[in-house]
């Protein structure tokens, strides 16, 4: 009979894996819940009331009669304290005083949503006074495929998933063999330490698949998410994700000799990726100098390929480059792993 | 002649060189190893074994000195070196939710040539473990599975590094057996342990070692035979006396076929060319100068006498505190 190292290296991280019923939860479970609970919050709502604060007084009698009546305003009516108080608070986007002849908007201009109710409540109040359009027009409500939040949020958090999930599944477990003395007695062994490291890695990439699979089915089922992209380029940028990020892990995991220090320094790994990789919102909101850094990223470049894959039905050769940079990622930092890896404690 | 298995000169190994209190490990240890033995290093915890081991393994780096295993040397050979000897660590961590028989046949597929894994397994009589997962075993079977594992590779030389700490008896000779099929195949085994016992019924050779270096070598009748008598006799006052109003040492060593004496906790031990000359001088002594025996005791002398008999000291007098190795 012959035996494969590798094949049997890789067989044994299989099992490690399915035999840790904690290590399932996180890995599957962990994500559907975050995802539901993000999609709960940024669920599409329809445009809101606009929140207006008016003071208590006889001369605005009139204008508090036209914003009750309008569905679209949320009045509150109170003392010229608390109607300041109010508005300093953020409880209203706007605060309407009398002034003499006329009125006095304060709002908060650095605030959209501020802005915006400035200009709903002085249209209202105009038309109440008798302003006529001189324009017609008339709204059209549309919803793009695709176009809401949640279809936005989904891609970046499997990306996030792929990325936690490499470097943790990664990082923590090798780091954690060093310290119980694993490594130890493996590399007593000819075993090629390229096999073992690689078994890391293939074994991360399997885990992904049904992971990916759960979430976007979570995605699918509870907010109707639109799959555009084909499942099998959505899974192949998936796999080059999670071998990116095996490939970091491993490098990252590749001196330290206590738990501590690699949930340290795997936090650090993250934590630029998480603000500016463009998970939550898009990475173009952060200033043009920062974007070629940006975009090295490899969960940002994680990210594109998924989104233009999945809501876009981008093919893989149009991903080439993302794929190209992700792959660079895994490789560079497993092959400087290779050198420095420590195996004894 | 055959090649020696294992050529070591003049190895030291310093921990913490960079710290203000470095520790000497080994300070000039030397060894030599012939083909086909079973060689014990012997010594009391702290001693070095562990240390020297794990060089000959090349899991460590001395400091200085020249090591030559299997006529080849580590940094140079280092994947031929691995393909023909079998290590057994200290403490073995395999992983525990993996199968004994998936264990096995993992550490088998590191190994270009080998043995089957259902056959070593039976071999260390864990056939019926062979679905057990490794945190499912008992010390002994763990221990028994960590010397599968370093068997699997069909190994020229096999490396034991105190292989039966801790265990009970029956595992303890069931390890033994083990050793024993080995040597029988004309395969080389180092074993370090600080059970004298052990090392006297397996090992073809012994090295004593204390404090770094090697003090006594030979095969264990040799070394027993150094001590000059092959008995020794034991024994205790009623009155529990020893220093002050016991008998002096010295006058007990003058008797007739005693080669040494020694105090020992609450009493003396002489060692004896022949009992049956010296115990009746002895008891003569005893009775018109001393008083009452408490004790009497005769035995052949162990590899224990020759350790006492060079440092003072009994192995087991240390703390288990051990592990010179971090």
């Amino acid at each position: 009979m012959k035996y494969y190292a590798l094949y049997e290296l890789f067989l044994c991280r299989m099992r490690q894996f399915y035999r840790e019923p904690e290590a399932i939860f996180w890995t599957y479970g962990f994500p559907i819940l975050l995802t539901i609970g993000l999609g709960i919050a940024f669920r599409n709502r329809p445009p809101g009331q606009v929140e207006v604060a008016v003071e208590d007084m006889p001369a605005t009698a009139q204008i508090r009669a036209v914003l009750a009546d309008d569905e679209g305003f949320d009045l509150q009516v109170a003392s010229a304290d608390e109607c300041a108080r109010l508005l300093r608070k953020g409880d209203v986007d706007i605060l309407v005083v009398a002034d003499g002849e006329g009125y006095e908007y304060r709002f908060d201009s650095t605030r959209p949503e501020a802005t915006l109710a400035r200009h709903r409540v002085d249209d209202a109040l105009q038309r109440a006074a008798g302003r006529a359009d001189v324009l017609q027009v008339a709204d059209t409500h549309v919803t793009e495929r695709g176009g809401r939040y949640i279809d936005f949020l989904v891609p970046g958090l499997l990306g996030m998933n792929l990325m936690g999930g490499g470097l943790w599944g990664v990082g923590f477990v090798t780091v954690d063999m060093r310290i119980r003395r694993l490594l130890k007695r493996l590399v007593a062994t000819p075993m090629r330490k390229r096999d073992f490291l690689l078994s890391v890695i293939g074994g991360r990439m399997v885990f992904t698949l049904p992971e990916m699979f759960c979430l976007l089915m979570a995605a699918w089922l509870i907010f109707r998410i639109a799959v555009v992209g084909s499942v099998i380029s959505i899974f192949c940028v998936a796999v080059v994700g999670a071998l990116s990020f095996a490939g970091l892990g491993l490098l990252v995991a590749s001196r330290a000799r206590k738990l501590e220090t690699i949930s340290g320094l795997l936090n650090l790994v993250m934590l630029p990726m998480w603000v500016l990789s463009g998970t939550f919102f898009s990475a173009s909101r952060f200033p043009d100098v920062m974007q070629p850094f940006i975009q090295a990223l490899p969960l940002t470049q994680l990210n594109n390929a998924l989104r233009a894959v999945i809501l876009d039905g981008a093919s893989l050769p149009s991903q080439a480059l993302p794929l190209l940079i992700l792959a660079a990622w895994g490789v560079i930092p497993f092959v400087l792993a290779l050198r420095w890896f420590r195996w004894t404690y | 002649m055959m090649k020696p298995a294992i050529v070591c000169r003049n190895l030291k190994k310093r921990y913490d060189v960079r710290k203000k209190d470095p520790v000497d490990a080994l300070v000039g240890l030397d060894l030599e190893i012939r083909a086909g033995e079973c060689f014990g290093l012997l010594g009391p915890n702290g001693a070095g074994k562990t240390t020297t081991i794990e060089i000959l393994e090349g899991l460590l780096e001395p400091t200085s000195g020249e090591v030559e295993v299997l006529g080849m040397r580590w940094g140079e050979h280092d994947e031929a070196i691995r393909q023909r000897i079998g290590i057994s660590l200290q403490e073995t961590k395999l992983t525990d939710k993996l199968a004994v028989g998936e264990t096995v046949r993992l550490f088998r597929s590191f190994y270009d040539r080998g043995r089957e894994p259902d056959e070593v397994i039976a071999a260390v009589s864990l056939t019926e473990k062979t679905r057990a997962w490794v945190q499912k075993l008992s010390g002994g079977q763990k221990q028994r599975l960590a010397v599968a594992c370093a068997l699997v590779g069909d190994p020229e030389l096999l490396f034991l590094d105190e292989p039966t700490t801790g265990l009970d008896p029956q595992s303890r000779r069931q390890i033994w057996d083990i050793v024993r099929d080995h040597r029988k195949l004309g395969r080389t085994t180092l074993i370090t342990t600080h059970y004298m016992d052990e090392a006297e019924r397996l090992c073809d050779r012994v090295a004593v070692v204390d404090h770094g270096r090697v003090i006594a070598l030979g095969s264990p009748p040799e070394l027993i035979a150094r001590l000059g008598g092959e008995h020794v006799v034991e024994f205790a006052l009623a009155n529990g006396a020893a220093d002050a109003d016991g008998p002096d040492p010295e006058m007990l060593a003058a008797l007739p076929s005693v080669r040494d004496c020694r105090l020992e906790a609450g009493g003396y031990a002489l060692t004896v060319t022949e009992p049956h000359v010296c115990i009746p001088a002895l008891l003569a002594t005893l009775r018109t100068d001393h008083g009452e025996l408490a004790r009497l005791t005769t035995r052949h002398a162990s590899l224990e006498d020759v350790f006492v008999n060079l440092t003072g000291r009994h192995l087991t007098d240390e703390r288990e505190t051990d592990n010179t190795a971090p």
